[in-house]
């Protein structure tokens, strides 16, 4: 068994100190960016610049969904707890960058289609993956740390997955693609300046970073927590 | 795995508990629209077909909830895990009952529907019973997956349409559309789409199910 | 409501967000700090 020192607070110099403190950095460059270097998009506006975290929110979200299928298939074939704990983490972390989505989208549409929410594929689409993965972090409350939930847990995350490609081909049957954000045929339009597409990369890696540093931190205490229950149970048996 | 199907469908004669509650429920469900929405405007194929899924959807989650409660009460759960059987043909045969359940009540509540609220114009095409299997298919592949996870825990009449509602959500989608579609004698260029989406699901799901069986009935 | 006004509402919405989900974390890892403690005060008895 691993020492104490596992348990209290030792620094991991990679995931305490460098991960944070990146996170950190690229955040404020990608505030500086989004909020001063770059120029407002012809047609939309001031509000375009909501665009540059919404998107990374979004694609974010998705990574991590796709991520607690791939944990939850390696949980189940192995019983691994670490597998769990990354599929957890990334289904918490994901549903607080979906939820995000569902906030800022409204938020942007407001202004640009005149209403907060209309029955767009990709809102619609969002809506749902929100409610499968609050459905999957319901299950496991509801199972409270039981083996076989946490496995019934796994098989969500997996069947969750397998939704996502049918959900967006009938939201797509459903509404019709209405017309992208960035592609629009006035020729002012769009992401015409350099440093635009410097505020969409910069986002993207702070807002990358963030979710990788916040899955990190959710699965290190979820493993905290496994091994105090498995400590407490080993005292209680003596 | 047809010997499950027998033994799930000899209950159900002998006792007729789901087909009757899930028949009494959707009528209900029914005249809940009724009261709730002007009924004189719910008018056409499409209310037809969008009542239709949704009353399937939720008195089906409701009667679904049952399908393995049986199980659990009686003890048979472990005989099930234990039973020679591989936990695939389990599933699948659970599934196939629950598919018969579901089409009677489909095929029973439809014509209710339609006089019900009225519709004229009414000109069936083979679509429409295609698009009822493969919706049934799929709402089954879906919901005997879930109500065995569900039938585990505490809440589990909650539980079941928490999962289910929104992974069958391209479901009903689907099959609303086509239903509608098959009602009034679409050309089926209008539809094809919808219908290969409704197959790929059925596909999918019934193989996840198949698949993932095995750690579902471990315990 | 200006465009302003939308985009600061967006953007406070997520900061809100992140932080209240860090101080959620910090609850927890004071908890497990707690539950530590009292573990091996258990343990030296």
């Amino acid at each position: 068994m691993s020492s104490r020192s596992d348990v209290a607070g030792r620094l991991r110099p990679w995931s305490d100190v460098a991960l944070p403190a990146l996170t950190g950095v690229a955040m404020l460059t990608a505030i500086l960016f989004v909020f001063v270097v770059v120029p407002d998009e012809k047609v939309q506006g001031v509000v375009q610049r909501i665009f540059y975290f919404h998107v990374h929110l979004a694609w974010m979200a998705f990574g991590g969904f796709v991520f607690v299928a791939a944990t939850s298939a390696w949980y189940l074939r192995t019983g691994s707890r670490v597998a769990d704990r990354y599929a957890e983490a990334n289904a918490e972390v994901g549903l607080l960058f979906t939820t995000l989505v569902l906030i800022t989208g409204p938020l942007w549409a407001r202004p640009i289609w005149g209403v907060y929410w209309t029955w767009d594929p990709r809102l619609t689409m969002t809506v749902v993956l929100w409610a499968i993965y609050a459905a999957y972090l319901m299950l496991r409350r509801l199972g409270n740390g039981d083996e076989t939930i946490l496995r019934y847990a796994a098989v969500l995350g997996i069947v969750g997955v397998l939704d996502i490609p049918l959900l967006i081909i009938a939201v797509r049957l459903w509404r019709g693609i209405h017309p992208a954000v960035m592609l629009s045929d006035d020729p002012e339009a769009g992401l015409r300046d350099p440093t635009m597409i410097w505020g969409v990369i910069l986002s993207g890696i702070a807002l990358g970073l963030l979710f990788a540093w916040l899955v990190s931190l959710r699965a290190r205490f979820a493993a905290i927590d496994d091994q105090l229950a498995l400590r407490a149970l080993e005292s209680e048996r003596r | 795995m047809w010997s499950i199907v027998r033994k799930d469908l000899a209950i159900e004669r002998r006792t007729g508990e789901m087909l009757s509650s899930l028949l009494l429920l959707a009528l209900l469900v029914v005249l809940l629209f009724a009261f709730s929405l002007e009924p004189e405007r719910l008018r056409g194929a499409e209310f037809v077909a969008g009542i239709l899924w949704t009353t399937l959807l939720l008195a089906g989650t409701l009667a679904l909830n049952r399908s393995f409660v049986l199980e659990r009460e009686a003890g048979a759960w472990t005989a099930l895990a234990l039973c020679p059987l591989d936990r695939g043909s389990i599933y699948l045969g659970k599934t196939i009952a629950n598919l018969i359940f579901l089409l009677v009540a489909a095929v029973l509540l439809l014509p209710l529907l339609a006089l019900f609220l009225g519709t004229t114009g009414i000109a069936p095409s083979w679509l429409l019973p295609a698009s009822i299997v493969l919706g049934t298919a799929g709402f089954a592949a879906v919901g005997t997956l879930f109500s065995a996870m569900a039938s585990r825990t505490r809440a589990r009449e909650v539980l079941l349409p928490l999962l289910s509602f929104p992974i069958l959500a391209p479901l009903l989608i689907a099959a609303a559309r086509t239903t509608a579609a098959g009602l009034v004698g679409e050309p089926l260029e209008h539809v094809s789409a919808w219908l290969v989406l409704l197959g790929a699901f059925d596909l999918v799901f019934l193989t996840a199910g198949w698949l993932t069986f095995d750690y579902v009935l471990e315990e | 409501m200006s465009g302003l006004g939308f985009l600061a509402m967006a953007y406070t919405a997520i900061w809100v967000a992140f932080f209240f989900y860090l101080m959620s974390l910090g609850r927890r890892a004071r908890r497990l700090e707690q539950e530590i403690e009292t573990l091996r005060a258990a343990k030296e008895r």
